[in-house]
């Protein structure tokens, strides 16, 4: 900051780049990605608007610590096999990052051109995203040189971004990684839960592949816990060293009446439908969803926000999403809500559900809320929200989404011997390395931390290697 | 992976098959099942583990035709794979000398009962068998059953084979003629399995029933398969399949399980006017 100070560096004149989207009202109705990304011409403008800090705090805000100022320098030169291969050196999955960071709140969030708030920060998340998907379209003119094996091998519980960016630091320092999925298809999250609209199935499959071909070993259809455990992985099919990063996968309830009427979901059954079964295409693909005419979400994450926009891309006339404070609380991402309420999701705030109310077939018909308003800030800073008291209303529904939350899936820490967890069953790890109570055993992602961001899954996957690297002796 | 190595109709619309997969016949426990998915565009769909071979590395499936993926498998045969099969999946029943142990299999259930049953003959228990089902014809692995059972009761709706009544006045009976029973398990439509529970109740004979609700992930994640147990919600592929009789919501279960029958039904009508079957005759029209 004080280089930025004492330089005084001039603004410069070009405006933060706008990336071009779909059209709010088409793509309300299809599945194809939002925003359609930066051509050559308006990636090579908006990484010429990068100053080039010397202490560039960007980087320290990353939970992956991409060198941004490099990455953004070589695209201003173009040379994008270059910004790739600076990318990759510590984000293996940047087409994904690029789409699905909150970068408001982190590298973009402490960038110099915001100055005060009065600037707009570098695209840092948009050049990312424009750089991955090129080197995808055009390759990286060079294969990675891959180190001799080293003879140790470390099994992955999980395929999602904790573990695939684990095992694609791994691979590369000449560790043999299997990583153990329980679906039929890699990615978890990635797959099952961001929608196609956000991030298009086709490249979670393109990093994939990537990994394949570097070596990686993927085992789809294996539930650790159910077909081994994690004592097995160690004992018997000796494994060196195996990291959990199953994510958080146990939806939370309401736990309000009416809650198992037939047209109310959890959002990860309902994104599980939408997007890993592809049910929007049914009857082409097999699996049904309801499609509901008038539905509501109860929650204001970003999950909350993708079930919204998946609902009414299926078809409902009207999706509301009934939140208990307010659009200045909503946790999900700022993005996230304008692109919500630009397709014609409504809010209503302050209201909290309290009943489910059904027909005698055993549907949903509405839901009984109650208002609230805001009092004194709880421990995470935000004013909690009171019930008023008598006041009710009902929201028409037939199909009720619940994005409130996840907890702990409890499958492998409770078929793993001598695994420490805490009250609320996430496993116990240090911050730092992902090492847990057990020896050889590493844990990263929503599964320690409670749900959070693909970017936070990476980066504990990202210093887990670094950790289990470290431990063998090899970095 | 996942090879059709035997398959044959043993009923109208049922189907048996020995499929190729060594992991999961390694690890699999009486009670748990697996999730597959028959081709590329299938659904997830549950079914129940009728019989394993660790050594040869199967796995034998027993399915009723009555939906899209169902109908679908019928029309596969031998040498064609299946697209995914994942488990072993859910809780293993829980086995030991129980003393004497009545199994009330109705229709495809009894493929579900056979390896629990087989379980508890060999842990010592005196076994008595109750097989029900419409017909003769659609009475399932019957010879099966009475190698595991001290005794084996049939009955049918209609009278072609054994009792002419349902598996609940068999076991009325037994009970009124005083045998002295310490466990039922009962697995079947969940119509039969919440009438069994009606006349087990009345005597306070623990009863464990195992359910089959929609799935998807099979693992815990997604909350599909919620069934009421005790009044409390409880997830039917982690914490089941297998409950409390007395304490299951078995209205809600029916419910719950009906809510895509028009979708259901649309899918199936898809695969039918499409013919997109396997490359098998397809099977003869039945029911």
């Amino acid at each position: 900051m004080t280089d930025g100070e004492r330089k005084k560096p001039k603004r410069p004149a070009i405006p933060r780049q706008k990336m071009p989207e779909q059209d709010p009202i088409e793509r309300a109705h299809n599945f194809y990605e939002v925003a359609l990304g930066y051509d050559n011409d308006l990636a090579l403008l908006e990484a010429s608007r990068c100053l080039q800090c010397k202490k560039p705090v960007c980087v320290t805000k990353c939970p992956v610590e991409v060198d941004i100022p490099d990455f953004l320098a070589m695209i201003k030169a173009g040379d994008l096999i270059g910004a790739s291969w600076k990318l990759k050196e510590k984000n293996s999955l940047p087409r994904i990052a690029g789409r699905v960071c909150p970068q408001e709140s982190q590298c973009e969030a402490v960038c110099t051109l915001r100055k005060g708030g009065k600037g707009e920060p570098c695209a840092i998340g948009r050049l990312e995203r424009f750089v991955g998907d090129w080197a995808a379209l055009h390759g990286e003119g060079k294969t990675p040189e891959l180190p001799e094996p080293t003879g140790l091998k470390v099994g992955v519980v999980g395929s999602g971004p904790a573990g695939l960016t684990l095992a694609g630091a791994l691979i590369k320092q000449g560790v043999a990684v299997t990583v153990f999925e329980a679906l039929h298809e890699l990615g978890g999250v990635l797959v099952y839960g961001i929608p196609e609209f956000r991030l298009p199935k086709a490249i979670v499959r393109a990093e994939v592949d990537e990994l394949r071909n570097l070596g990686v070993e993927f085992k789809t259809n294996w539930v650790i816990g159910r077909i081994e455990t994690v004592d097995d992985l160690l004992e018997k099919k000796k494994f060196d060293a195996v990291f959990i990063g199953t994510g958080a996968g146990a939806p939370l309830f309401l736990k309000i009446p009416g809650e198992n009427f037939n047209g109310v979901y959890s959002a990860n059954e309902f994104l599980t439908r939408a997007n890993l079964m592809k049910a929007y295409l049914f009857p082409e693909s097999d699996t049904p969803v309801a499609r509901g005419r008038r539905v509501v979400v109860f929650g204001g994450g970003n999950v909350a926000m993708d079930s919204a926009r998946t609902a009414l891309r299926l078809g409902a006339d009207e999706v509301t999403i009934a939140y208990r404070r307010t659009m200045d609380e909503l946790p999900a991402r700022a993005e996230e809500v304008h692109h919500a309420v630009e397709e014609g999701v409504k809010f209503r705030l302050l209201t909290a559900p309290v009943a489910i109310l059904g027909n005698e077939t055993g549907w949903a018909v509405g839901v009984r809320c109650q208002k609230m308003q805001l009092g004194e800030p709880d421990e995470s800073g935000r004013r909690r929200p009171i019930p008023i008291p008598d006041e009710y209303l009902d929201i028409e529904c037939d199909t009720a989404i619940v994005a409130i939350g996840n907890a702990a899936n409890p499958l492998v820490p409770s078929t793993t011997r001598n695994l420490e967890t805490n009250k609320w069953g996430n496993i116990v790890a240090d911050l730092e390395t992902g090492k847990t109570s057990k020896d050889r055993v590493w844990a990263g992602g929503d599964i320690v931390t409670g749900a959070a961001t693909v970017i936070l899954a990476m980066g504990a996957g990202r210093k887990a290697a670094l950790s289990m690297m470290q431990t063998f002796g090899i970095s | 992976m996942f090879e059709i190595l035997e398959k044959e109709r043993i009923s109208p619309g049922v189907n048996r098959a020995v499929i190729a997969a060594p992991d999961i016949a390694r690890a699999h426990r009486p009670g748990q099942f697996i999730i597959l998915r028959a081709h590329k565009n299938g659904e997830r769909i549950p079914l129940t583990i009728a019989d394993k071979d660790a050594e040869k590395g199967t796995i034998t499936l027993v399915w009723q035709e009555v939906g899209a993926t169902t109908y679908y498998m019928g029309t596969m045969c031998v040498g064609d794979r299946l697209q995914d099969v994942c488990g072993p999946l859910g809780k293993p029943t829980h086995i030991e000398k129980f003393g004497t142990v009545v199994v009330v299999g109705g229709g495809i259930g009894v493929a579900p009962l056979y390896p629990i049953t087989q379980a508890i003959y060999e842990a010592g228990n005196r076994v008595i068998s109750i097989l029900g089902a419409r017909t003769d014809g659609l009475l399932l692995m019957v010879e099966d059953m009475k190698k595991v059972s001290h005794d084996t009761l049939i009955c049918t709706d209609d009278g072609s084979s054994g009792f002419h009544g349902l598996v609940t006045e068999v076991l009325q009976r037994l009970i009124d003629e005083g045998a002295k029973l310490d466990l039922c398990v009962a697995i079947g439509p969940v119509i039969m399995m919440k009438a069994v529970v009606n006349v087990t109740r009345k005597v306070n004979l623990p009863t464990v029933v195992s359910v089959n609700p929609i799935m998807v992930d099979g693992t815990g994640m997604c909350g599909s398969c919620r069934v009421e147990v005790g009044g409390k919600t409880l997830f039917g592929c982690v914490d089941g399949p297998e409950f409390d009789g007395f304490k299951v919501d078995f209205d809600l279960l029916m419910k719950r399980m009906s809510m895509y029958k028009g979708p259901e039904l649309i899918a199936l009508n898809k695969f039918r006017e499409t013919q997109a079957g396997s490359q098998c005759p397809s099977p003869e029209e039945t029911q």
